[in-house]
Protein backbone atom coordinates (compact mmCIF):
# COMPACT_ATOMS: atom_id res chain seq x y z
CA UNK A 1 0.00 0.00 0.00
CA UNK A 2 3.05 2.68 0.49
CA UNK A 3 3.77 2.14 -2.98
CA UNK A 4 -0.05 3.63 -4.18
CA UNK A 5 0.56 5.82 -1.48
CA UNK A 6 2.99 7.65 -3.00
CA UNK A 7 0.98 7.38 -6.39
CA UNK A 8 -2.78 8.93 -5.16
CA UNK A 9 -2.27 12.17 -3.13
CA UNK A 10 -5.52 14.41 -3.85
CA UNK A 11 -4.69 16.43 -0.64
CA UNK A 12 -4.05 19.45 -2.78
CA UNK A 13 -6.99 18.93 -5.14
CA UNK A 14 -8.89 22.24 -5.43
CA UNK A 15 -5.41 23.66 -6.16
CA UNK A 16 -4.00 21.62 -8.85
CA UNK A 17 -7.71 21.83 -10.46
CA UNK A 18 -6.86 25.33 -11.72
CA UNK A 19 -3.34 24.48 -12.79
CA UNK A 20 -5.60 21.84 -15.17
CA UNK A 21 -7.82 24.17 -16.63
CA UNK A 22 -6.24 23.50 -20.20
CA UNK A 23 -6.29 20.02 -19.84
CA UNK A 24 -9.41 19.90 -18.89
CA UNK A 25 -10.85 21.76 -21.77
CA UNK A 26 -8.70 20.01 -24.10
CA UNK A 27 -10.25 16.58 -22.34
CA UNK A 28 -13.54 18.24 -23.70
CA UNK A 29 -12.27 19.16 -27.10
CA UNK A 30 -10.74 15.59 -27.85
CA UNK A 31 -14.11 14.09 -26.67
CA UNK A 32 -16.20 15.70 -29.09
CA UNK A 33 -13.81 15.09 -32.02
CA UNK A 34 -12.55 11.70 -31.31
CA UNK A 35 -16.17 10.88 -30.11
CA UNK A 36 -17.71 11.96 -33.57
CA UNK A 37 -14.95 10.88 -35.98
CA UNK A 38 -14.89 7.43 -34.19
CA UNK A 39 -18.24 6.64 -35.37
CA UNK A 40 -16.73 6.61 -38.83
CA UNK A 41 -13.45 5.03 -38.17
CA UNK A 42 -15.73 1.48 -36.89
CA UNK A 43 -17.95 1.78 -39.54
CA UNK A 44 -15.37 2.17 -42.28
CA UNK A 45 -13.42 -0.35 -40.38
CA UNK A 46 -10.31 2.18 -39.97
CA UNK A 47 -8.84 1.58 -36.60
CA UNK A 48 -5.62 0.35 -37.81
CA UNK A 49 -5.39 3.37 -40.17
CA UNK A 50 -5.95 4.82 -36.99
CA UNK A 51 -3.12 3.20 -35.17
CA UNK A 52 -0.97 3.83 -38.10
CA UNK A 53 -1.39 7.51 -38.24
CA UNK A 54 -0.86 8.22 -35.06
CA UNK A 55 2.81 6.57 -35.29
CA UNK A 56 3.31 8.71 -38.22
CA UNK A 57 1.88 11.68 -36.10
CA UNK A 58 4.36 10.80 -33.07
CA UNK A 59 7.22 10.65 -35.26
CA UNK A 60 6.86 14.35 -36.68
CA UNK A 61 6.29 15.48 -33.16
CA UNK A 62 9.66 13.93 -32.52
CA UNK A 63 11.14 15.22 -35.44
CA UNK A 64 9.57 18.56 -34.18
CA UNK A 65 10.99 17.94 -30.34
CA UNK A 66 14.49 17.02 -32.00
CA UNK A 67 14.84 20.61 -34.36
CA UNK A 68 13.08 23.16 -31.57
CA UNK A 69 9.87 23.90 -33.51
CA UNK A 70 6.40 23.46 -32.20
CA UNK A 71 4.91 19.62 -31.56
CA UNK A 72 1.92 20.80 -32.26
CA UNK A 73 3.09 21.26 -35.97
CA UNK A 74 5.06 18.97 -35.74
CA UNK A 75 2.55 16.47 -35.27
CA UNK A 76 0.20 17.74 -37.53
CA UNK A 77 2.45 17.89 -40.21
CA UNK A 78 3.39 13.47 -39.71
CA UNK A 79 -0.92 12.96 -39.44
CA UNK A 80 -1.02 14.69 -42.54
CA UNK A 81 1.19 13.47 -44.38
CA UNK A 82 0.29 9.65 -43.17
CA UNK A 83 -3.25 10.55 -43.97
CA UNK A 84 -2.17 11.54 -47.90
CA UNK A 85 -0.03 7.89 -48.17
CA UNK A 86 -2.53 6.19 -46.76
CA UNK A 87 -5.15 7.96 -49.76
CA UNK A 88 -2.78 7.47 -52.07
CA UNK A 89 -1.48 3.74 -51.54
CA UNK A 90 -5.29 2.27 -51.14
CA UNK A 91 -8.54 3.81 -51.59
CA UNK A 92 -10.32 0.59 -50.16
CA UNK A 93 -9.51 -0.60 -46.32
CA UNK A 94 -8.44 -3.58 -47.76
CA UNK A 95 -5.68 -2.31 -49.38
CA UNK A 96 -5.35 0.25 -46.27
CA UNK A 97 -4.02 -2.92 -44.54
CA UNK A 98 -1.01 -3.51 -45.98
CA UNK A 99 -0.58 0.09 -46.48
CA UNK A 100 -0.50 0.94 -42.57
CA UNK A 101 1.66 -1.99 -41.94
CA UNK A 102 4.36 -0.96 -44.17
CA UNK A 103 4.31 2.74 -42.85
CA UNK A 104 3.52 2.03 -39.63
CA UNK A 105 6.59 0.84 -38.25
CA UNK A 106 8.59 2.87 -40.21
CA UNK A 107 7.20 6.44 -38.39
CA UNK A 108 7.57 4.53 -35.02
CA UNK A 109 11.47 3.71 -36.01
CA UNK A 110 11.91 7.50 -37.03
CA UNK A 111 10.05 8.59 -34.32
CA UNK A 112 12.56 6.70 -32.02
CA UNK A 113 15.26 8.12 -33.66
CA UNK A 114 14.31 11.41 -33.36
CA UNK A 115 13.76 11.03 -29.58
CA UNK A 116 17.23 9.10 -28.93
CA UNK A 117 18.81 12.00 -30.35
CA UNK A 118 17.12 15.18 -28.71
CA UNK A 119 18.38 15.86 -25.28
CA UNK A 120 15.96 17.82 -23.61
CA UNK A 121 13.51 16.68 -21.24
CA UNK A 122 12.43 13.33 -20.77
CA UNK A 123 9.26 13.79 -19.80
CA UNK A 124 8.79 15.50 -23.36
CA UNK A 125 9.68 12.26 -25.19
CA UNK A 126 7.85 10.05 -23.00
CA UNK A 127 4.67 12.35 -23.59
CA UNK A 128 4.78 12.01 -27.38
CA UNK A 129 3.76 8.62 -26.76
CA UNK A 130 1.97 7.39 -23.81
CA UNK A 131 0.31 11.04 -23.18
CA UNK A 132 0.85 14.57 -20.94
CA UNK A 133 0.90 14.20 -17.41
CA UNK A 134 -1.32 17.01 -16.99
CA UNK A 135 -0.39 20.50 -18.34
CA UNK A 136 -1.29 21.47 -21.16
CA UNK A 137 -0.08 24.98 -22.10
CA UNK A 138 -2.15 28.43 -23.71
CA UNK A 139 -0.89 28.52 -26.81
CA UNK A 140 -1.42 24.17 -27.21
CA UNK A 141 -5.16 24.68 -26.15
CA UNK A 142 -5.56 27.21 -28.78
CA UNK A 143 -4.15 25.17 -31.60
CA UNK A 144 -6.04 21.82 -30.84
CA UNK A 145 -9.27 24.69 -30.73
CA UNK A 146 -8.45 25.74 -33.82
CA UNK A 147 -8.01 21.52 -35.24
CA UNK A 148 -11.41 20.85 -33.67
CA UNK A 149 -13.12 23.86 -35.36
CA UNK A 150 -11.82 22.31 -38.65
CA UNK A 151 -12.47 18.61 -37.91
CA UNK A 152 -16.29 19.55 -36.62
CA UNK A 153 -17.22 21.90 -39.57
CA UNK A 154 -15.71 19.31 -41.99
CA UNK A 155 -17.90 16.19 -40.82
CA UNK A 156 -20.47 18.60 -40.60
CA UNK A 157 -20.21 19.14 -43.95
CA UNK A 158 -19.31 15.08 -45.04
CA UNK A 159 -21.55 13.81 -42.73
CA UNK A 160 -24.65 12.50 -44.98
CA UNK A 161 -22.87 11.45 -47.68
CA UNK A 162 -20.20 10.16 -46.02
CA UNK A 163 -22.85 7.71 -44.46
CA UNK A 164 -24.00 7.22 -47.56
CA UNK A 165 -20.69 5.77 -49.08
CA UNK A 166 -19.78 3.78 -46.01
CA UNK A 167 -22.99 1.77 -46.14
CA UNK A 168 -22.57 1.10 -50.04
CA UNK A 169 -20.28 3.01 -52.26
CA UNK A 170 -21.95 1.97 -55.28
CA UNK A 171 -25.30 2.72 -54.57
CA UNK A 172 -23.73 6.15 -53.15
CA UNK A 173 -21.75 6.44 -56.30
CA UNK A 174 -25.01 5.79 -58.31
CA UNK A 175 -27.13 8.88 -56.62
CA UNK A 176 -24.12 11.10 -57.41
CA UNK A 177 -22.08 10.64 -54.39
CA UNK A 178 -18.58 11.42 -55.09
CA UNK A 179 -17.10 8.95 -53.54
CA UNK A 180 -13.82 8.90 -55.12
CA UNK A 181 -13.73 11.87 -52.90
CA UNK A 182 -14.96 11.79 -49.63
CA UNK A 183 -12.52 8.73 -48.54
CA UNK A 184 -9.22 10.92 -48.90
CA UNK A 185 -11.31 13.49 -47.51
CA UNK A 186 -12.00 11.54 -44.51
CA UNK A 187 -8.82 10.37 -44.44
CA UNK A 188 -7.47 13.92 -44.14
CA UNK A 189 -10.17 14.78 -41.72
CA UNK A 190 -9.50 11.26 -39.52
CA UNK A 191 -5.46 12.72 -39.18
CA UNK A 192 -6.17 16.10 -37.82
CA UNK A 193 -8.15 14.58 -35.17
CA UNK A 194 -5.36 11.69 -34.37
CA UNK A 195 -3.13 14.89 -34.23
CA UNK A 196 -4.77 16.61 -31.51
CA UNK A 197 -4.98 13.08 -29.67
CA UNK A 198 -1.83 12.44 -29.89
CA UNK A 199 -0.89 15.65 -27.83
CA UNK A 200 -2.54 14.68 -25.13
CA UNK A 201 -2.88 10.79 -24.67
CA UNK A 202 -0.27 9.84 -26.75
CA UNK A 203 0.39 8.36 -30.15
CA UNK A 204 0.21 4.56 -28.56
CA UNK A 205 -3.28 5.29 -26.93
CA UNK A 206 -5.07 7.23 -29.63
CA UNK A 207 -7.27 4.18 -29.96
CA UNK A 208 -8.99 4.71 -26.69
CA UNK A 209 -10.47 8.39 -27.81
CA UNK A 210 -11.05 7.48 -31.71
CA UNK A 211 -12.03 3.49 -31.44
CA UNK A 212 -13.36 2.82 -28.04
CA UNK A 213 -15.90 5.18 -27.46
CA UNK A 214 -17.46 4.41 -31.34
CA UNK A 215 -17.39 0.98 -30.79
CA UNK A 216 -18.89 1.03 -27.08
CA UNK A 217 -21.85 3.44 -29.04
CA UNK A 218 -22.79 0.93 -31.42
CA UNK A 219 -23.04 -1.68 -29.14
CA UNK A 220 -25.93 -0.62 -27.12
CA UNK A 221 -27.37 1.55 -30.40
CA UNK A 222 -28.31 1.54 -34.00
CA UNK A 223 -29.57 5.27 -33.98
CA UNK A 224 -27.52 7.49 -36.88
CA UNK A 225 -28.35 10.01 -33.96
CA UNK A 226 -27.92 8.33 -30.63
CA UNK A 227 -24.74 6.52 -31.86
CA UNK A 228 -22.66 9.65 -31.86
CA UNK A 229 -24.30 11.27 -29.14
CA UNK A 230 -23.48 8.25 -26.61
CA UNK A 231 -19.74 8.18 -28.81
CA UNK A 232 -19.06 11.91 -27.45
CA UNK A 233 -20.49 11.30 -23.99
CA UNK A 234 -18.27 8.04 -23.67
CA UNK A 235 -15.19 9.66 -25.18
CA UNK A 236 -15.45 12.92 -23.32
CA UNK A 237 -16.09 11.13 -20.06
CA UNK A 238 -13.17 9.27 -20.48
CA UNK A 239 -11.01 12.15 -21.44
CA UNK A 240 -12.05 14.48 -18.55
CA UNK A 241 -12.68 11.37 -16.17
CA UNK A 242 -9.45 10.48 -17.07
CA UNK A 243 -7.69 13.98 -16.35
CA UNK A 244 -9.75 14.30 -12.64
CA UNK A 245 -8.38 11.19 -11.75
CA UNK A 246 -4.87 11.56 -13.14
CA UNK A 247 -4.69 15.20 -11.10
CA UNK A 248 -4.23 13.53 -7.67
CA UNK A 249 -1.35 11.29 -9.26
CA UNK A 250 1.99 11.10 -10.67
CA UNK A 251 1.20 9.26 -13.24
CA UNK A 252 0.43 10.80 -16.64
CA UNK A 253 -3.61 10.51 -17.95
CA UNK A 254 -3.26 8.03 -20.57
CA UNK A 255 -3.95 4.98 -18.19
CA UNK A 256 -7.17 6.32 -16.89
CA UNK A 257 -8.30 7.26 -19.73
CA UNK A 258 -7.56 4.09 -21.49
CA UNK A 259 -8.92 2.45 -17.99
CA UNK A 260 -12.24 4.12 -18.13
CA UNK A 261 -12.63 4.41 -21.86
CA UNK A 262 -12.36 0.38 -21.73
CA UNK A 263 -14.49 0.07 -18.82
CA UNK A 264 -17.36 1.84 -20.51
CA UNK A 265 -17.08 -0.12 -23.53
CA UNK A 266 -17.55 -3.87 -21.54
CA UNK A 267 -20.68 -2.30 -19.84
CA UNK A 268 -21.54 -1.41 -23.43
CA UNK A 269 -21.37 -4.81 -24.58
CA UNK A 270 -22.29 -6.23 -21.21
CA UNK A 271 -25.82 -4.18 -21.62
CA UNK A 272 -25.82 -5.47 -25.35
CA UNK A 273 -25.72 -9.17 -23.77
CA UNK A 274 -28.61 -8.68 -21.34
CA UNK A 275 -30.43 -6.44 -23.47
CA UNK A 276 -30.43 -8.88 -26.81
CA UNK A 277 -31.43 -12.73 -26.05
CA UNK A 278 -30.65 -14.97 -28.64
CA UNK A 279 -33.99 -14.25 -30.77
CA UNK A 280 -32.67 -12.38 -33.93
CA UNK A 281 -29.71 -13.73 -34.45
CA UNK A 282 -27.06 -11.70 -36.51
CA UNK A 283 -28.06 -12.84 -39.86
CA UNK A 284 -24.85 -14.19 -42.21
CA UNK A 285 -23.16 -10.95 -44.00
CA UNK A 286 -23.83 -12.93 -47.58
CA UNK A 287 -26.36 -15.77 -47.47
CA UNK A 288 -25.84 -19.24 -49.18
CA UNK A 289 -26.70 -18.84 -52.72
CA UNK A 290 -29.34 -21.48 -53.70
CA UNK A 291 -28.88 -23.99 -56.61
CA UNK A 292 -30.74 -23.19 -59.36
CA UNK A 293 -30.66 -26.09 -61.43
CA UNK A 294 -33.09 -25.10 -63.75
CA UNK A 295 -31.44 -22.15 -64.91
CA UNK A 296 -28.54 -24.06 -66.18
CA UNK B 1 -43.90 21.92 -49.18
CA UNK B 2 -43.57 20.18 -52.12
CA UNK B 3 -42.29 17.26 -49.56
CA UNK B 4 -40.47 14.37 -51.20
CA UNK B 5 -42.84 12.44 -52.45
CA UNK B 6 -45.84 13.22 -50.65
CA UNK B 7 -48.41 11.37 -53.43
CA UNK B 8 -47.68 8.40 -55.51
CA UNK B 9 -46.56 8.51 -58.92
CA UNK B 10 -43.57 10.24 -60.71
CA UNK B 11 -42.70 13.47 -58.06
CA UNK B 12 -38.36 12.96 -58.93
CA UNK B 13 -37.30 15.38 -61.12
CA UNK B 14 -39.93 17.62 -63.26
CA UNK B 15 -42.13 15.11 -65.03
CA UNK B 16 -41.22 14.60 -68.27
CA UNK B 17 -43.86 15.26 -70.88
CA UNK B 18 -45.95 12.05 -71.66
CA UNK B 19 -44.77 9.89 -74.13
CA UNK B 20 -41.45 10.60 -73.70
CA UNK B 21 -39.67 7.03 -73.06
CA UNK B 22 -38.32 6.41 -69.28
CA UNK B 23 -35.27 4.92 -71.15
CA UNK B 24 -34.13 5.87 -75.18
CA UNK B 25 -30.81 4.66 -76.30
CA UNK B 26 -29.71 5.44 -80.09
CA UNK B 27 -27.71 3.90 -81.43
CA UNK B 28 -26.18 3.00 -78.57
CA UNK B 29 -22.47 1.29 -78.62
CA UNK B 30 -19.71 0.71 -76.49
CA UNK B 31 -16.72 -0.69 -77.14
CA UNK B 32 -12.93 -1.34 -75.30
CA UNK B 33 -10.05 -0.80 -77.56
CA UNK B 34 -10.98 -2.96 -80.35
CA UNK B 35 -13.16 -5.56 -78.25
CA UNK B 36 -17.03 -3.98 -78.90
CA UNK B 37 -19.18 -5.38 -76.18
CA UNK B 38 -22.63 -4.22 -78.34
CA UNK B 39 -23.19 -1.96 -80.61
CA UNK B 40 -26.28 0.17 -82.96
CA UNK B 41 -28.38 -0.45 -79.82
CA UNK B 42 -31.74 1.25 -80.22
CA UNK B 43 -34.17 0.76 -77.27
CA UNK B 44 -37.13 2.80 -75.81
CA UNK B 45 -38.35 1.70 -72.59
CA UNK B 46 -41.39 3.69 -71.69
CA UNK B 47 -42.65 4.46 -68.48
CA UNK B 48 -43.91 1.31 -66.09
CA UNK B 49 -42.46 -1.32 -68.54
CA UNK B 50 -40.16 -3.51 -67.21
CA UNK B 51 -37.35 -5.02 -69.27
CA UNK B 52 -35.01 -7.99 -68.15
CA UNK B 53 -31.67 -7.94 -69.95
CA UNK B 54 -30.03 -11.38 -70.04
CA UNK B 55 -26.81 -12.64 -71.78
CA UNK B 56 -23.91 -14.39 -70.66
CA UNK B 57 -20.62 -12.75 -67.98
CA UNK B 58 -19.16 -10.32 -70.23
CA UNK B 59 -21.29 -9.47 -72.31
CA UNK B 60 -21.72 -6.34 -71.25
CA UNK B 61 -24.84 -6.39 -68.99
CA UNK B 62 -23.20 -4.23 -66.34
CA UNK B 63 -21.72 -1.73 -68.81
CA UNK B 64 -25.03 -1.26 -69.93
CA UNK B 65 -26.08 0.08 -66.19
CA UNK B 66 -23.40 1.83 -65.77
CA UNK B 67 -23.74 3.74 -69.63
CA UNK B 68 -27.34 4.35 -68.12
CA UNK B 69 -25.78 5.85 -64.86
CA UNK B 70 -23.91 8.29 -66.10
CA UNK B 71 -20.36 6.22 -65.46
CA UNK B 72 -19.57 4.90 -68.32
CA UNK B 73 -19.34 7.02 -71.73
CA UNK B 74 -20.93 5.62 -74.93
CA UNK B 75 -18.62 4.73 -77.27
CA UNK B 76 -21.05 5.55 -79.76
CA UNK B 77 -24.93 6.86 -79.63
CA UNK B 78 -26.83 8.14 -77.19
CA UNK B 79 -28.79 7.57 -73.84
CA UNK B 80 -31.54 9.18 -72.46
CA UNK B 81 -33.23 9.14 -69.42
CA UNK B 82 -36.87 10.62 -68.81
CA UNK B 83 -35.97 12.83 -72.13
CA UNK B 84 -32.68 13.91 -70.88
CA UNK B 85 -29.35 13.23 -71.62
CA UNK B 86 -27.77 11.04 -68.98
CA UNK B 87 -25.68 12.01 -66.20
CA UNK B 88 -24.18 11.12 -62.66
CA UNK B 89 -26.04 11.02 -59.65
CA UNK B 90 -29.49 11.99 -61.41
CA UNK B 91 -32.85 11.55 -59.47
CA UNK B 92 -34.62 10.15 -62.38
CA UNK B 93 -32.51 6.87 -61.51
CA UNK B 94 -33.19 4.40 -58.59
CA UNK B 95 -30.18 1.77 -58.63
CA UNK B 96 -30.52 -1.89 -57.13
CA UNK B 97 -27.20 -3.54 -56.38
CA UNK B 98 -26.78 -7.04 -55.60
CA UNK B 99 -27.15 -8.28 -52.28
CA UNK B 100 -23.82 -8.14 -49.57
CA UNK B 101 -22.87 -7.71 -46.56
CA UNK B 102 -23.56 -4.51 -44.57
CA UNK B 103 -20.95 -2.77 -42.38
CA UNK B 104 -22.04 -4.50 -38.87
CA UNK B 105 -21.32 -1.42 -36.64
CA UNK B 106 -22.62 1.03 -39.13
CA UNK B 107 -24.92 2.88 -36.85
CA UNK B 108 -27.62 2.53 -39.27
CA UNK B 109 -32.10 0.97 -38.94
CA UNK B 110 -33.82 -0.15 -41.69
CA UNK B 111 -35.98 3.28 -41.75
CA UNK B 112 -32.29 5.59 -41.86
CA UNK B 113 -31.02 3.01 -44.70
CA UNK B 114 -34.07 3.93 -46.79
CA UNK B 115 -34.07 7.64 -46.11
CA UNK B 116 -30.56 7.55 -47.29
CA UNK B 117 -32.40 6.89 -50.78
CA UNK B 118 -34.25 10.29 -50.83
CA UNK B 119 -31.39 12.48 -49.59
CA UNK B 120 -28.38 10.43 -48.73
CA UNK B 121 -26.67 12.41 -51.87
CA UNK B 122 -27.04 15.69 -49.84
CA UNK B 123 -24.05 17.62 -48.24
CA UNK B 124 -24.58 18.34 -44.47
CA UNK B 125 -26.21 16.62 -41.64
CA UNK B 126 -29.43 14.43 -42.20
CA UNK B 127 -31.67 16.19 -40.26
CA UNK B 128 -35.23 15.00 -38.82
CA UNK B 129 -38.05 15.87 -41.56
CA UNK B 130 -41.65 14.68 -41.32
CA UNK B 131 -41.90 14.80 -44.81
CA UNK B 132 -38.98 12.12 -45.34
CA UNK B 133 -40.27 10.37 -42.48
CA UNK B 134 -43.84 9.86 -44.22
CA UNK B 135 -42.18 8.79 -47.44
CA UNK B 136 -40.10 6.45 -45.66
CA UNK B 137 -42.61 4.91 -43.94
CA UNK B 138 -44.81 5.00 -47.19
CA UNK B 139 -41.98 3.01 -48.81
CA UNK B 140 -41.60 0.46 -46.05
CA UNK B 141 -45.04 -0.45 -45.31
CA UNK B 142 -44.73 -1.19 -49.56
CA UNK B 143 -42.12 -3.30 -49.70
CA UNK B 144 -43.39 -5.37 -46.17
CA UNK B 145 -40.50 -3.97 -43.78
CA UNK B 146 -42.67 -2.10 -41.62
CA UNK B 147 -42.25 -5.02 -39.32
CA UNK B 148 -38.26 -4.75 -38.69
CA UNK B 149 -38.34 -0.58 -39.41
CA UNK B 150 -36.24 0.16 -36.32
CA UNK B 151 -33.84 -3.04 -36.57
CA UNK B 152 -30.04 -2.76 -37.30
CA UNK B 153 -29.80 -3.19 -41.16
CA UNK B 154 -26.71 -5.38 -40.34
CA UNK B 155 -28.77 -7.88 -38.35
CA UNK B 156 -31.22 -8.17 -41.02
CA UNK B 157 -30.94 -11.25 -43.39
CA UNK B 158 -30.06 -11.16 -46.64
CA UNK B 159 -33.66 -11.08 -48.06
CA UNK B 160 -34.70 -8.50 -45.70
CA UNK B 161 -32.17 -6.07 -46.51
CA UNK B 162 -32.69 -6.64 -50.40
CA UNK B 163 -36.11 -5.73 -49.69
CA UNK B 164 -34.62 -2.50 -47.99
CA UNK B 165 -32.51 -1.65 -51.54
CA UNK B 166 -35.64 -1.90 -53.37
CA UNK B 167 -37.10 0.29 -51.00
CA UNK B 168 -33.80 2.51 -51.29
CA UNK B 169 -34.06 2.76 -55.11
CA UNK B 170 -37.84 3.91 -55.38
CA UNK B 171 -38.12 5.82 -52.16
CA UNK B 172 -37.03 9.09 -54.50
CA UNK B 173 -39.67 8.03 -56.91
CA UNK B 174 -37.39 7.89 -59.98
CA UNK B 175 -38.57 7.38 -63.73
CA UNK B 176 -36.12 4.35 -63.95
CA UNK B 177 -35.20 1.42 -61.50
CA UNK B 178 -32.22 -0.45 -62.90
CA UNK B 179 -31.76 -3.55 -60.78
CA UNK B 180 -28.20 -4.96 -61.05
CA UNK B 181 -28.64 -8.45 -60.64
CA UNK B 182 -30.36 -8.42 -57.17
CA UNK B 183 -31.12 -11.51 -57.31
CA UNK B 184 -28.05 -13.30 -56.88
CA UNK B 185 -26.68 -14.70 -53.74
CA UNK B 186 -31.06 -15.05 -52.65
CA UNK B 187 -32.94 -18.15 -51.87
CA UNK B 188 -35.56 -19.16 -54.51
CA UNK B 189 -38.39 -17.72 -51.84
CA UNK B 190 -36.71 -14.40 -51.93
CA UNK B 191 -35.71 -14.01 -55.26
CA UNK B 192 -39.62 -14.17 -56.55
CA UNK B 193 -40.21 -12.08 -53.20
CA UNK B 194 -37.77 -9.42 -54.63
CA UNK B 195 -38.88 -9.62 -58.09
CA UNK B 196 -42.52 -9.25 -57.48
CA UNK B 197 -41.36 -6.56 -55.18
CA UNK B 198 -39.59 -4.59 -58.43
CA UNK B 199 -43.06 -5.44 -59.98
CA UNK B 200 -45.75 -4.16 -57.74
CA UNK B 201 -42.83 -1.02 -57.25
CA UNK B 202 -43.24 0.12 -61.24
CA UNK B 203 -47.06 -0.84 -61.29
CA UNK B 204 -47.64 1.80 -58.33
CA UNK B 205 -44.79 4.74 -59.29
CA UNK B 206 -44.66 3.97 -63.14
CA UNK B 207 -41.50 3.59 -63.08
CA UNK B 208 -39.55 1.69 -65.69
CA UNK B 209 -37.76 -1.26 -64.72
CA UNK B 210 -34.56 -2.57 -66.25
CA UNK B 211 -33.82 -5.47 -64.52
CA UNK B 212 -30.00 -7.42 -65.41
CA UNK B 213 -30.20 -10.58 -64.36
CA UNK B 214 -28.18 -14.14 -65.31
CA UNK B 215 -31.55 -16.01 -65.01
CA UNK B 216 -34.74 -15.20 -66.16
CA UNK B 217 -36.97 -17.22 -64.58
CA UNK B 218 -37.53 -15.44 -61.61
CA UNK B 219 -38.16 -12.16 -63.67
CA UNK B 220 -40.75 -14.04 -66.96
CA UNK B 221 -44.02 -13.53 -65.05
CA UNK B 222 -42.96 -9.38 -65.22
CA UNK B 223 -40.85 -9.25 -68.04
CA UNK B 224 -42.74 -6.95 -71.12
CA UNK B 225 -39.76 -7.53 -73.08
CA UNK B 226 -36.16 -9.14 -72.60
CA UNK B 227 -33.44 -7.38 -74.10
CA UNK B 228 -30.46 -10.45 -74.69
CA UNK B 229 -26.49 -9.36 -75.51
CA UNK B 230 -24.39 -12.02 -76.70
CA UNK B 231 -21.46 -12.59 -78.83
CA UNK B 232 -21.65 -8.80 -79.21
CA UNK B 233 -25.15 -8.59 -80.59
CA UNK B 234 -28.38 -8.42 -79.32
CA UNK B 235 -32.04 -9.13 -79.59
CA UNK B 236 -34.87 -7.15 -78.19
CA UNK B 237 -38.68 -8.47 -77.59
CA UNK B 238 -41.23 -10.22 -76.21
CA UNK B 239 -39.83 -13.42 -73.39
CA UNK B 240 -41.90 -16.00 -75.82
CA UNK B 241 -39.78 -14.34 -78.87
CA UNK B 242 -36.36 -14.04 -77.85
CA UNK B 243 -36.39 -16.83 -75.45
CA UNK B 244 -36.75 -19.35 -78.34
CA UNK B 245 -34.39 -21.82 -79.28
CA UNK B 246 -34.38 -20.62 -83.06
CA UNK B 247 -33.66 -16.75 -81.84
CA UNK B 248 -30.82 -17.81 -79.63
CA UNK B 249 -29.08 -19.98 -82.28
CA UNK B 250 -28.72 -17.03 -84.17
CA UNK B 251 -27.46 -14.76 -81.56
CA UNK B 252 -25.07 -17.05 -80.37
CA UNK B 253 -23.97 -18.05 -83.87
CA UNK B 254 -24.29 -21.80 -82.32
CA UNK B 255 -26.82 -24.03 -81.40
CA UNK B 256 -28.46 -23.45 -78.35
CA UNK B 257 -32.01 -25.36 -77.49
CA UNK B 258 -34.90 -23.18 -75.22
CA UNK B 259 -36.70 -25.50 -73.05
CA UNK B 260 -39.93 -24.60 -71.57
CA UNK B 261 -41.04 -26.76 -68.50
CA UNK B 262 -43.50 -26.22 -65.75
CA UNK B 263 -43.77 -22.27 -66.69
CA UNK B 264 -40.03 -21.94 -66.31
CA UNK B 265 -37.18 -21.34 -69.22
CA UNK B 266 -34.30 -23.52 -69.40
CA UNK B 267 -31.47 -22.50 -71.88
CA UNK B 268 -29.04 -25.33 -73.01
CA UNK B 269 -26.42 -25.52 -74.95
CA UNK B 270 -22.65 -24.96 -74.20
CA UNK B 271 -22.32 -21.10 -75.09
CA UNK B 272 -26.04 -20.05 -74.02
CA UNK B 273 -25.29 -21.31 -69.98
CA UNK B 274 -24.72 -17.94 -68.66
CA UNK B 275 -22.51 -18.54 -66.02
CA UNK B 276 -20.64 -20.89 -67.94
CA UNK B 277 -16.71 -19.84 -67.40
CA UNK B 278 -15.39 -21.42 -70.11
CA UNK B 279 -17.85 -20.24 -72.93
CA UNK B 280 -17.99 -16.54 -71.88
CA UNK B 281 -18.40 -14.01 -74.88
CA UNK B 282 -16.26 -11.63 -74.59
Amino acid sequence: MDALSGVFDFSDYGALLSLVRNTLWAGLLLGLVGGLVGVFVVSRDLPFAVHGISELSFAGGAAALLVGVDVVTGSLVGSLLAATLFGVLGARARDHNSAVGVLMPFGLGLGVLFLSLYEGRASNKFGLLTGQVVAVADVQLAALAGIAVVVLAALAVLWRPLLFASLDADVAQARGVPVGLLAPAFTLVLGLAVAMSVQVVGALLVLALLVTPAAAAVRVSSSPVVVPLLSVAFATTSMVGGTLVALGTTIPISPFVTTISFLIYLVCRLVARLRRPADRPAAPAVPSPAPEPATR
Amino acid sequence: MSAPSTHRGRAGGAAPPSGTPALRLRGAGLAFGARALWSGLDLDVAPGEFVAVLGANGAGKSSLLKAVLGQQRLSAGAVEVAGRPVRRGSRDVGYVPQQKGVPVDLPLRARDFVRLGLDGHRWGLPLPSRAARAAVDRVLADVGATAYSDEPVGRLSGGEQQRLRVAQAVVGDPALLLCDEPLLSLDLHHQRAVSALVDASRRRTGAAVLFVTHDVNPVLPYADRVLYLAAGRFRVGPPEEVMTSATLSELYGSPVEVLRSGGRVLVAGAAATPDHPHEEVS
